[in-house]
């Protein structure tokens, strides 16, 4: 066949199949010739490159930044417990005068944590001696060996086999 | 522009005056021209290059770099971010249409609360008073409330109420009552024992332990606002008495 004389079409060129023969000077050449194809179809402003102002002014519609407000809700003299929690919470925590408020909006109904505490232990015991064995609950509870001078010596009870 | 508007921090300015960005006289040659950043809030605005007063009143400055226009007025124009007690109005299906006091009434989504799922609604009603802040407010479309912020805690929004009055305010009143050191705050605390929200947009709800002392804290409030320190103070102390 005269390989020479037949001019092959590009599409045929592009094809897998074909890339491998050629030479890389021809790839280049026909990849060259498809970006500009494509770019000849894309559409472009012919306007001078206009810079981006920097914009200095930054607009602010809200009067919280502004004047550092607060937090909304209020509650004075201990109306409002949960509010006043709140308070805390919410409001900036630059002030240290809180310390001292908080002992004053304390109401008298109020449990401290140390009463709490308290009765979280003793029921802790209480309810582990219901579920205690009956073995262990036999045991005597109060240590009168303050200076652990009796060694104790706790052995397991096996099982003692019977002697014929 | 900067150095312009400082010197006119704290006085009175017109709708129409204006500062344009051009640098100062005096250029350094051995340092770079850096422009400052400026932050103008309510009452300033921005046109191309310049800064524009469109509210009369004091020009008031904070650090490092925010100015804004500190007037009076009662017409409440939303902004985001900020909190306010609304009254619902409508519930239809999956949203409340909230009044705020504005031009429009804002709505309110039901799925906005805190816990709340399609199965598991709030308990709204129309007639409750609800404290929510913006999350969309701008003039081309309807604002949009929320009780709830955005990693989705409700904070003390929501509804609140039983008992207790609501009533309007100047909107200066309520910045004033909001305000870090507020003074009017501090002379209410020693009164009685009470819980007070503050919308910011001038409306007040204040529930105290008796119907007596909550109309008397709701009046205090309400005559308070155009009074000077000294006569807001003897008004306080003569309630203190016992003689309101």
């Amino acid at each position: 066949m005269a390989s020479d004389s037949v001019k092959l079409s590009k599409n045929l060129l592009r094809m897998k199949f074909m890339q491998r023969g050629l030479d890389a000077e021809t790839k280049k050449q026909l990849e060259e010739d498809e970006k500009r194809i494509i770019s000849d179809e894309h559409w472009y402003l012919d306007l001078p490159e206009l810079k981006a102002k920097e914009n200095l002014i930054v607009e602010e519609k809200s009067f919280g930044p502004c004047e550092e407000l607060r937090y909304g809700r209020f509650s004075f003299k201990g109306f409002n417990p949960e509010v006043e929690k709140l308070m805390l919470l919410m409001n900036p925590r630059d002030e240290t005068e809180t310390k001292d408020e908080e002992d004053v909006s304390r109401m008298q109904t109020d449990v401290t944590d140390e009463e709490m505490a308290l009765r979280y232990e003793s029921l802790v015991e209480s309810m582990k001696k219901k579920f205690a064995k009956k073995r262990e609950r036999a045991a005597p509870e109060e240590e009168e060996d303050v200076n652990h001078n009796a060694v104790e010596t706790t052995t397991k009870r096996k099982f003692l086999k019977p002697q014929d | 522009m900067f150095s312009g508007l400082k010197d006119k921090v704290g006085e009175v300015l017109l709708p129409g005056d204006e500062f344009s960005l051009e640098t100062d006289d005096t250029i350094s040659l051995t340092e770079r021209v850096k422009p400052e950043k400026v932050v103008c809030g309510p009452g300033l605005r921005r046109s191309g290059d310049r800064l524009l007063v469109c509210k009369s009143g004091v020009l008031r400055h904070k650090q490092p770099n925010m100015f804004w226009m500190d007037s009076q007025q009662r017409r409440y124009v939303p902004a985001k971010g900020e909190t306010v007690i609304g009254i619902v109005t409508v519930k239809s299906g999956d949203v409340f249409k909230v009044d705020f006091g504005g031009s429009e009434q804002a709505s309110l989504s039901y799925l906005a609360f805190e816990g709340a799922t399609k199965r598991n609604r709030p308990n709204v009603q129309v007639g409750d008073l609800v404290f929510s802040q913006f999350v969309v407010a701008n003039r081309d479309m309807e604002p949009e409330l929320v009780c709830v912020d955005s990693s989705g805690r409700a904070n003390g929004m929501g509804v609140f109420g039983g008992g207790g009055l609501l009533f309007t305010v100047s909107l200066g009143l309520a910045r004033r009552l909001l305000s870090p050191h507020s003074d009017v705050l501090s002379d209410l605390q020693t009164l009685f024992p009470c819980e007070l929200v503050v919308g910011m947009n001038g409306r007040l709800w204040v529930k105290s332990s008796s119907v007596q002392q909550t109309l008397v804290i709701a009046n205090l409030l309400q005559s308070c606002d155009t009074m000077t320190a000294p006569q807001r103070q003897e008004l306080f102390r003569r309630a203190a008495q016992g003689a309101l």
